[in-house]
């Protein structure tokens, strides 16, 4: 891959993960909080959404293969930074740091995440609220699935943050104070509508 | 303890200064620390107490040494030549008073560059980018060209601020991503580009700086840690530049695939 393409491959590397990466995951987290409203309502969604024309397209296009380039050229931007929050420990820095400790763990956490489900349901299997119950009945995979809804929350809501400074959209100090508090409370009410649902199917 | 003990120990802390120093011989060798003790004077700064270091080199053990090397100026914090890393932050040295610093005072170079010796780096990296970004103003023709246009007075004091940079490179030092691993101009760079696109007669030439930023170890490897404007000791507003910059380079890469009229101005 010639470094003279980086610029591009960074601002799509950006923009990928809002749009579609992220718009996916909101609609993934609110779908998922049927799973409030009791087995049935879980079940009716989950079959909607899985039964939607078109799936497998959509699922390649929208998800995977967005996601798929987000998360393997992010490993490299992870991996090339040199991180220094002893020396300068601001907020910014600490986020800087988060983003790329959340963004690996969701390499990981996805990937198991997806075997678990997806590609069962491949394999014949049915993804229903009892296969969510069992998965979840277990409290390291509670907690291993908290960790990831709460990163996949926080990487998106920072990542709101430096979409809007990368592409040049806020600019003065001002406006990058009001858009960090703006994904701030983006990063809460997601992480609520997550974890409620995750609680949900215990 | 005894009482006498703890008094001579007191009236030795109130006369020396300690220094730890991260030295190196060669471009190539390897750095080791060496401690040295020089005796207080008022209103001392790191320089005037590594000329004292000079003046006699010993060190704490009280064995001789060579002298520490360090690269300076000017003196006055408008050069940026004797940038060095102290108790742990990049910062000039000139004004690195020894009053308001934590004892030992540890001096290191700013690694991000190659050490020539001692404190001594290399920042032709630097002086390469500038050239490579063209952050100049170019009036010169064949002919007399006349005048430039006029700038506003207002924007000439708001471009003012953007001009005390001194090409130290200390937001470099404090940047995640400018290391080894990549090839970052970093922050002072971008900013100079916003500098003389700003100018009426630099703006002339605005395309080709932007076009700089996005080639190669450009504009794009910014990942907004924002510790550049935290470090950079003439306050220049160094995120603002970036993000200024981001949004040029925006308009342009659209300009670029989609065609403009106003591909110049």
């Amino acid at each position: 891959m010639s470094r003279e393409s980086d610029f591009y491959l960074r601002r799509l590397h950006s923009l990928l993960g809002i749009i579609p990466v992220g718009l996916f995951v909101t609609q993934h987290l609110v779908v998922n909080h049927f799973a409030t409203r009791g087995e049935e309502a879980f079940n009716n969604a989950s079959n909607f959404m899985g039964n939607l024309p078109f799936v497998l397209f959509l699922e390649w296009f929208v998800i995977y293969i967005p996601l798929m380039f987000h998360a393997f050229y992010g490993v490299y931007i992870a991996f090339t930074a040199k991180n220094n929050v002893q020396r300068y420990g601001t907020f910014r820095n600490w986020m800087f740091l988060l983003q790329r400790v959340t963004g690996v763990f969701l390499v990981i956490f996805i990937a198991w995440h997806i075997y678990e489900t997806r590609i069962q349901k491949a394999l014949g299997t049915e993804v229903n609220f009892d296969m969510m119950h069992d998965i979840l009945s277990n409290p390291f995979m509670l907690v291993f699935y908290i960790l990831g809804v709460i990163s996949a929350t926080f990487h998106l809501a920072n990542g709101l943050w430096s979409f809007c400074v990368t592409w040049g959209i806020a600019q003065s100090p001002r406006s990058q104070t009001i858009v960090s508090y703006i994904t701030i409370i983006a990063f809460l009410v997601l992480s609520v509508i997550g974890v409620q649902a995750l609680l949900a199917f215990v | 303890m005894s009482e006498q003990t703890t008094a001579v120990r007191e009236a030795t802390a109130k006369k020396t200064v300690r220094f730890e120093i991260q030295r190196q011989d060669t471009p190539d060798s390897k750095p080791y620390w060496e401690s040295f003790e020089i005796d207080y004077r008022p209103n001392m700064n790191v320089i005037s107490a590594l000329m004292e270091i000079r003046r006699n080199p010993v060190n704490a053990e009280g064995k001789k040494t060579t002298p520490v090397n360090w690269d300076m100026n000017c003196l006055e914090e408008v050069c940026g030549a004797c940038s060095m890393v102290i108790n742990g932050r990049p910062r000039q040295s000139c004004t690195a008073l020894i009053d308001q610093l934590t004892q030992p005072i540890r001096l290191e170079p700013m690694r991000t560059f190659p050490v020539v010796r001692d404190l001594i780096v290399d920042r032709e990296f630097m002086f390469d980018s500038l050239k490579r970004v063209k952050a100049w103003i170019p009036i010169d023709g064949t002919y007399d060209l006349g005048d430039g246009p006029r700038m506003p007075e207002r924007k000439r004091q708001w471009a003012y601020e953007l001009s005390k940079c001194m090409t130290c490179g200390v937001c470099l030092e404090a940047c995640p991503n400018v290391n080894d691993k990549t090839n970052f101009i970093g922050p002072a760079l971008i900013s100079q580009v916003r500098l003389f696109n700003s100018h009426p007669t630099g703006a002339m030439n605005r395309d080709e700086r932007l076009e700089t930023l996005m080639a190669d170890g450009g504009i794009g490897e910014c990942g907004n840690s924002q510790n550049c404007v935290v470090a950079c000791p003439k306050g220049i507003p160094l995120t603002t530049s970036i993000a200024a910059m981001n949004r040029a380079t925006t308009v342009q890469m659209f300009k670029n695939f989609f065609g403009s009229d106003h591909m110049v101005d």
